[in-house]
């Protein structure tokens, strides 16, 4: 009665951990080959204008959406208290800690993750990473690598344009809807920012870069079977980074002002 | 194959098993392909031919066994060692495998441009002589991989596994999902380059007019072993049941068909 119910269950942690072992495997592969040499400079630079470069549209127009509404939402709340004054300081604060990072993480999870994966997915499948390993290139270097690393430096300089215009977003509707001055709000912008907000929403960035690029590459480097297997990799990509990025958002806003 | 015994044949298989799980794919296969010979491995569909080809690229671990090359052993060697012995290997995919985000020359002279061995302008007019070596003009260099026919593409891809001399030439299916006259056409392309470069080659095919064009030796796989291997001209006479129910296609016989 027992043993037919803790078999899937015993079936499904092996699988779990088969998971966790692989992924792991992978993740040192990945770090070992990005500080060991040959670098293909052409791959990296592709990379990274894939990365940092088309991903400039998606990420500005959410970032500046998301400043827009976070000043009208914080003004209908403060007005109440007549704390109309707090908002560059709620707009600045929660672009640069929170928001920036975080959106523009997701939205490059959904873009560019996606894209790793199917496209590394389709070259499994189609055995030209069996053609690179008889070319003698180690697909790692080759294919992992200047993804990895184009993620992990572009989405910085990603999301530091998204605070820009974030805020900028929350100035102009602060400017000409709620009726606040230009300069004081800049003034006032400018007062609140703190270096240690930016630079730690910079660092989230540069993790959140490494995890999209790391899991769209897994889960296409493991795809299986064709276009389904491809068509998982793809989904199990953006799942993954955008689960993997909602968690050590938290887990690094412990480390920096827990 | 008279083989004096104090040179190795270029490869050298002795006992290779591989399983997958519970379907044992290859078992104990015994293989050896003198230098300079052109081997065909025939067998059906799923047997293990392209297992076979597989664990002696090192893209599969093998579970069990040897595989030398020139009297050195290769399972079991890792990192630098084995990209060495894959130096020495060119292989012609079974769908070519081409890399489709780069053009058609960039593909051909892939190891060259990857290890900056040459500028892109040598390395461009190198590509353009492979090309030409399997019968395409100039004018492909730039198209994608993508805009070719079948049969371009295989022929591209042959390019690029003799672009860097390899001494051993693995082909997995040259003449699938090509017809007649095309497949006829790249099996002579291979004769003539492994001849050119004096290449020793392995082909696993299941196309009996190709392995009969391509092959100086036969050999067939069944149940993961080798069950007979012999000179072409004999394959028409060999009495083994195995061997001429495959040759002349039947339904009836040793073999299992299943639907």
């Amino acid at each position: 009665m027992v043993v037919p119910l803790l078999t899937p269950l015993g079936r499904a942690f092996l699988a779990f951990l088969e998971t966790v072992g692989r992924l792991t495997l992978f993740t040192g592969s990945t770090l070992w080959h990005c500080v060991r040499g040959p670098w293909y400079f052409r791959m990296i630079g592709r990379q990274m204008i894939e990365i940092g470069y088309y991903s400039l549209p998606v990420v500005a127009l959410t970032a500046i959406f998301t400043g827009m509404v976070l000043a009208l939402q914080s003004y209908t709340g403060f007005a109440r208290f007549s704390a109309e004054s707090a908002i560059p300081n709620v707009v600045v604060v929660s672009i640069t800690r929170e928001l920036g990072p975080v959106l523009a993480g997701l939205m490059v999870a959904g873009r560019i993750g996606a894209a790793m994966a199917a496209e590394i997915g389709t070259m499994r499948v189609t055995e030209q990473i069996d053609a690179l390993v008889t070319l003698s290139t180690n697909p790692f270097k080759y294919l992992v690598v200047p993804r990895v690393l184009a993620g992990v430096t572009m989405l910085p300089i990603l999301v530091l344009i998204a605070d820009i215009i974030g805020i900028l977003g929350g100035y102009l509707v602060s400017t000409t809807q709620l009726g606040f001055n230009q300069q004081a709000y800049l003034q006032n912008t400018w007062d609140f920012m703190e270096f240690e907000d930016v630079f730690s929403g910079l660092v989230k960035a540069s993790v959140f870069g490494f995890l999209i690029a790391l899991m769209g590459c897994y889960h296409g480097y493991h795809s299986r079977g064709g276009a389904q297997g491809v068509g998982t990799a793809t989904t199990n990509a953006v799942v993954s980074a955008s689960i993997l990025i909602l968690s050590f958002n938290y887990l690094i806003t412990g480390l920096f002002f827990g | 194959m008279n083989q004096s015994a104090d040179t190795p044949p270029k490869l050298r298989i002795r006992g290779l098993s591989k399983a997958f799980g519970k379907n044992k794919v290859l078992r104990g296969l015994d293989l050896d392909v003198a230098a300079g010979e052109s081997l065909v491995v025939i067998g059906g569909s799923g047997s293990g031919k392209s297992v076979l080809l597989k664990c002696i690229l090192g893209l599969l671990p093998p579970d069990e066994g040897s595989i030398q090359i020139d009297g050195r052993e290769i399972v079991g060697l890792g990192g630098a060692e084995l990209e060495e012995a894959r130096r020495r290997i060119g292989m012609l995919f079974q769908n070519a495998a081409l890399f489709d985000s780069l053009p058609v020359w960039q593909n051909v002279a892939f190891v060259p441009l990857a290890q900056k061995r040459m500028s892109r302008k040598e390395a461009r007019s190198l590509a353009l002589e492979r090309l030409a070596d399997v019968g395409l003009d100039a004018e492909v260099a730039d198209l994608a991989p993508a805009e070719l026919s079948g049969g371009m593409r295989k022929r591209v891809a042959l390019a690029r596994a003799i672009a860097v001399h390899p001494e051993i030439l693995f082909f997995d299916e040259p003449t699938t999902g090509l017809d007649p006259i095309m497949g006829d056409l790249i099996d002579r392309l291979i004769r003539s380059c492994v001849t050119h470069l004096g290449a020793t080659s392995l082909t696993i095919t299941h196309d009996m007019d190709s392995a009969r064009r391509i092959s100086d030796r036969i050999a067939m796989l069944y149940q993961g072993k080798i069950v007979w291997q012999g000179p072409m001209e004999r394959i028409d006479e060999e009495k083994n049941a195995v061997v001429q129910q495959f040759v002349s296609g039947s339904t009836e016989g040793p073999i299992q068909v299943t639907l």
